[in-house]
């Protein structure tokens, strides 16, 4: 029986991390890192090749949840989902930044929580949308706004969606996050249910969303200020 | 019964009407390398259980090869103008998102109430849905309802939905399979060991003989991990098979639904500090012309380390349930 930990296998982590710093392609860390972490358990070979062929195998439900709706919503696009969504968003009217993007972070985290992921993003959702209209209202209270507070601004828009998708898609029991824990357990001999890990996320999904619209209130509060400041030489 | 291996089945020839697909396209400027990936990929589903491990091993390291050179490019599929589509979603307006919510209902419907459904058809008698892989399948039969109402409402063949969802599959690339070789990596990590070695490593330096020091170094670690391997897909494996499962629920009795819910998000919240997921954090930055390649992250902060802290809290309270 070996009494000592065999540490080498921790070298295929070393492969990731020094592969994703030295921006190579991702697909060939990963197929290295599986090399290496194979050669540092010293398996043979074809030993190698078999555990990652049965376990490409058994990992493939994970793609399904990315393939099977892509019919569905290819249509949809075609028809025009996107276009509509962004005139739905274009139509969100409030006071300040900070509840504009509170209101987009509570539609991005509802809509992802349905599994509607792709309703959103940075290309076609932020950048020629919710940030325009983000810095708009910020200029519609003070009117011109400083490049600082311009770049805080559109970097808060690009962070909400992004806290948005991440705590909002966890909740949608069928998301590839929650397919991988389930396959990566059972090779562990844990059976879990995906229905209770979609639910155990709920309490970081509210929370995310809490601690989210406190920051951008504070965002608010800085625009506040700046309008102060704005208007004190000339009073 | 309405088992897993009909969508795998639904898959495979999707993966292989792509690949016909951007053989036959002359705009795809590496048509054959593209059309030899998805239809390579194509054969893991089709032939399934039925291809030998070193086979499929072999076939993996192909796909890889060819992705990693470069080799796997969109092709040049027809697009409706963007006025035609604006028009369309004018007349279409919410009824537009019918198709979408059907994925998640149905699949809501099917693994709760549909669960325990027996049926007795034809001579064959049995569960409806394949019991062990519930979610997946009702995600699956709503995926097919959602195509039926988007074809009734856009008036639309189903072929059309082909090309589509082969459009959108082409404008992914090789993104695509990088979920699934990343959990294939995961399942080699705990094969080889690496889990045991973390252990290993984080028992000899922290000691676990607090319950909340467990958790705390369950969650940090899931971050930790997930800020320099750019990916909690990579991550989480190897957290769990070092902390979650030896330490969380072999020695505290964890609930491993709760351990594996708030590790992953753990994980998201070193995925909203790291520039190594670069999509999300230094593409946008770019996108939005932003001097600080580093802004978004720096607006993320406050929102990742407070709700990594409502982790460790959430996971100690919870993990009894």
């Amino acid at each position: 029986m070996h009494t000592a930990v065999n540490l080498w296998p921790l070298l295929g982590i070393a492969v990731v991390v020094a592969g994703f710093l030295l921006r190579a392609h991702p697909v060939l860390v990963t197929i290295a890192a599986c090399a290496v972490t194979g050669f540092a358990a010293a398996f043979p070979v074809a030993h190698i090749l078999e555990s990652i062929g049965s376990a490409f195998l058994k990992t493939r439900n994970l793609p399904l949840i990315l393939l099977l709706p892509l019919a569905a919503i290819g249509l949809l696009e075609r028809a025009g989902l996107k276009e509509h969504a962004q005139a739905s968003i274009a139509r969100i009217r409030s006071a300040t930044t900070g509840r504009l993007l509170t209101v987009y972070l509570l539609v991005r985290e509802l809509a992802a929580a349905f599994g509607l992921t792709s309703l959103g993003g940075h290309p076609n959702m932020v950048r020629p949308l919710v940030a325009p209209m983000a810095e708009a209202a910020a200029e519609a209270r003070i009117g011109k706004i400083d490049d600082a507070l311009r770049q805080r601004i559109r970097a808060m828009s690009a962070a909400t969606d992004n806290v948005g998708l991440f705590f909002g898609e966890d909740v949608f029991v069928a998301f590839g996050a929650i397919v991988l824990m389930q396959t990566i357990l059972r090779a562990e001999g844990l059976e879990v249910d995906p229905l209770h890990m979609a639910l155990w996320g709920i309490p970081t999904a509210v929370s995310a969303f809490v601690i989210h619209a406190w920051n951008l209130r504070r965002l608010d509060r800085r625009i506040r200020w700046a309008a102060m400041r704005e208007a004190g030489p000339r009073a | 019964m309405i088992a897993i291996d009909f969508f795998y089945l639904l898959v495979g020839l999707l993966f292989a009407a792509t690949a016909v697909m951007n053989l036959r396209d002359r705009g795809n400027p590496r048509r054959f390398s593209t059309a030899l990936f998805w239809g390579l990929y194509a054969l893991v589903y089709l032939a399934g259980e039925r291809l030998p491990p070193l086979a499929a091993g072999l076939l993996m390291v192909a796909m890889a090869l060819v992705a990693g050179f470069g080799l796997v490019r969109p092709g040049r599929p027809q697009a409706v103008p963007e006025a035609a589509r604006q028009a369309s979603a004018a007349r279409l307006g919410h009824r537009l998102l019918v198709p979408a919510l059907a994925i998640p209902i149905v699949t809501m419907t099917g693994s709760t109430l549909l669960k325990d459904v027996q049926v007795d058809l034809f001579g064959f008698a049995g569960a409806l849905l394949d019991p062990k892989n519930l979610t997946l399948v009702s995600m699956g039969c709503g995926a097919i309802a959602a195509l039926a109402l988007a074809c009734a409402i856009t008036r639309a063949t189903p072929l059309q939905g082909v090309r589509e969802a082969r459009r959108l599959i082409d404008a992914m690339g090789w993104a695509v399979v990088l979920p699934h070789m990343l959990a294939v990596l995961g399942l080699l990590f705990s094969e080889a060991g690496a889990g045991k070695a973390v252990a290993h490593i984080v028992t000899s330096f922290i000691p676990m003989g607090s319950p909340l020091v467990a958790c705390a170094a369950f969650c940090v670690g899931m971050a930790l991990f997930t800020v320099v391997m750019g990916n909690g897909f990579a991550a989480f494996p190897v957290i769990a098979g070092g902390i979650g499962i030896p330490v969380l629920v072999g020695v505290y009795h964890a609930n491993p639904a709760v351990m594996a819910a708030i590790g992953m998000f753990s994980a998201y919240c070193g995925t909203l500090m790291t520039p190594m997921a670069a999509n999300f954090n230094v593409v946008p930055a770019a996108l939005l012309e932003l001097p600080d390649k580093n802004a978004v992250i720096k607006a993320q902060l406050p929102t990742a380390l407070p709700l990594l802290g409502v982790n460790i809290v959430l996971l100690y309270l919870l993990m009894h349930q």
